[in-house]
């Protein structure tokens, strides 16, 4: 079974990097946008087919280490 | 004293914090490999150096947080052991709970080498007893992510608790918030934990011990740590 992990910065957290990036989109000529926020996205292959405990063992995972709660959320997507 | 240096893959300070500690303290530190699962019977100091612990992957310190050896840290700091953890070593502190709050990319996005001035906040604790209250000492900083963060109930916490162990000032003692190297709130450089036992801290004063490469404005930490542990 494959899941995608999206783990982003709180909305309350300054996020520098998007911040650069929006400044490069924009000098690039990029039209319309607005505000940029970077995030990053683990691709994760689990065994078994149980949805649920798939689901479990990834919160599981995000809490113990691919997510900084202090300053990050996460969603867990199914394929 | 009986110091343990915990190296990481990655680790790249090691050798200086050991240095500082032999030539300042007068100590004989143990390098300890992060795999292992105890420390060296007897340890009174553990002192997590800098560097970028696995390459910095998935955020600084993160991955060095969850090795076997930081299980026997915790368990150290627990019993009121001290621990030190420089640059690296403060965001590992951070990510593995034993400090709180998050060290995030700097403000300005630079990597950030140079001599900052510090405050020392308070000369009371194992770790600045050598300083006064208010001193101001030149202190090196070499990061890219030393921009201390938190939610607002814990600084008020870190603040009211008198928990700022260092903040980078300006050559008047004031405090260089939006000037400051890297963007921390409250130009926090250090925090202590709840009992004061656990130190973290982004500038280097294991690289200014020695009158030959410049200032010894950070032998006081050490003196400090040989004095809490002799007493002790």
């Amino acid at each position: 079974m494959k899941a995608r992990v999206i783990v982003t910065l709180k909305s309350a957290v300054l996020d520098p990097q998007g911040k650069a990036i929006e400044g490069a989109l924009r000098s690039l000529g990029v039209n319309g946008v607005q505000s940029v926020r970077q995030g990053k996205v683990f691709d994760v292959e689990l065994a078994g087919n149980d949805r649920d405990a798939a689901e479990a063992a990834l919160k599981e995972a995000c809490e113990k280490l691919l997510a900084n709660t202090v300053i990050e959320t996460y969603r867990i997507e199914f394929a | 004293m009986k110091p343990a240096v915990i190296l990481f893959p990655g680790s790249n300070r090691e050798r200086d914090a050991a240095r500082a500690l032999k030539l300042v303290a007068g100590a004989k530190p143990n390098i300890v490999w992060h795999a292992e699962h105890e420390l060296p019977a007897g340890t009174d100091l553990v002192v997590l150096p800098g560097g970028f612990s696995y390459g910095d992957y998935l955020r600084c310190g993160a991955i060095a947080a969850r090795a076997n050896i930081m299980n026997a840290v915790r368990a150290h700091a627990a019993k009121g052991g001290l621990v030190l953890g420089i640059c690296n070593g403060f965001q590992i502190l951070c990510e593995a709970g034993l400090l709180p709050g998050v060290l995030v990319r700097n403000a300005r996005l630079r990597f950030v080498c140079r001599e900052v001035l510090l405050r020392v906040e308070r000369a009371d604790t194992a770790f600045t007893k050598a300083y006064r209250k208010s001193d101001l000492i030149r202190i090196p900083v070499a990061h890219g992510e030393g921009n201390y963060t938190a939610d607002e109930d814990t600084i008020t916490e870190l603040e009211k608790e008198g928990r700022v162990a260092f903040r980078y000032a300006r050559p008047d003692g004031q405090i260089d918030e939006t000037d400051g190297p890297n963007g921390s709130i409250n130009g926090i450089a250090g925090i202590y934990s709840e009992k004061f036992n656990v130190l973290g801290m982004m500038p280097h004063p294991e690289n200014y011990i020695e009158p030959e490469i410049g200032p010894t404005d950070g032998r006081g930490l050490f003196e400090s740590l040989a004095g809490a542990l002799k007493a002790a």
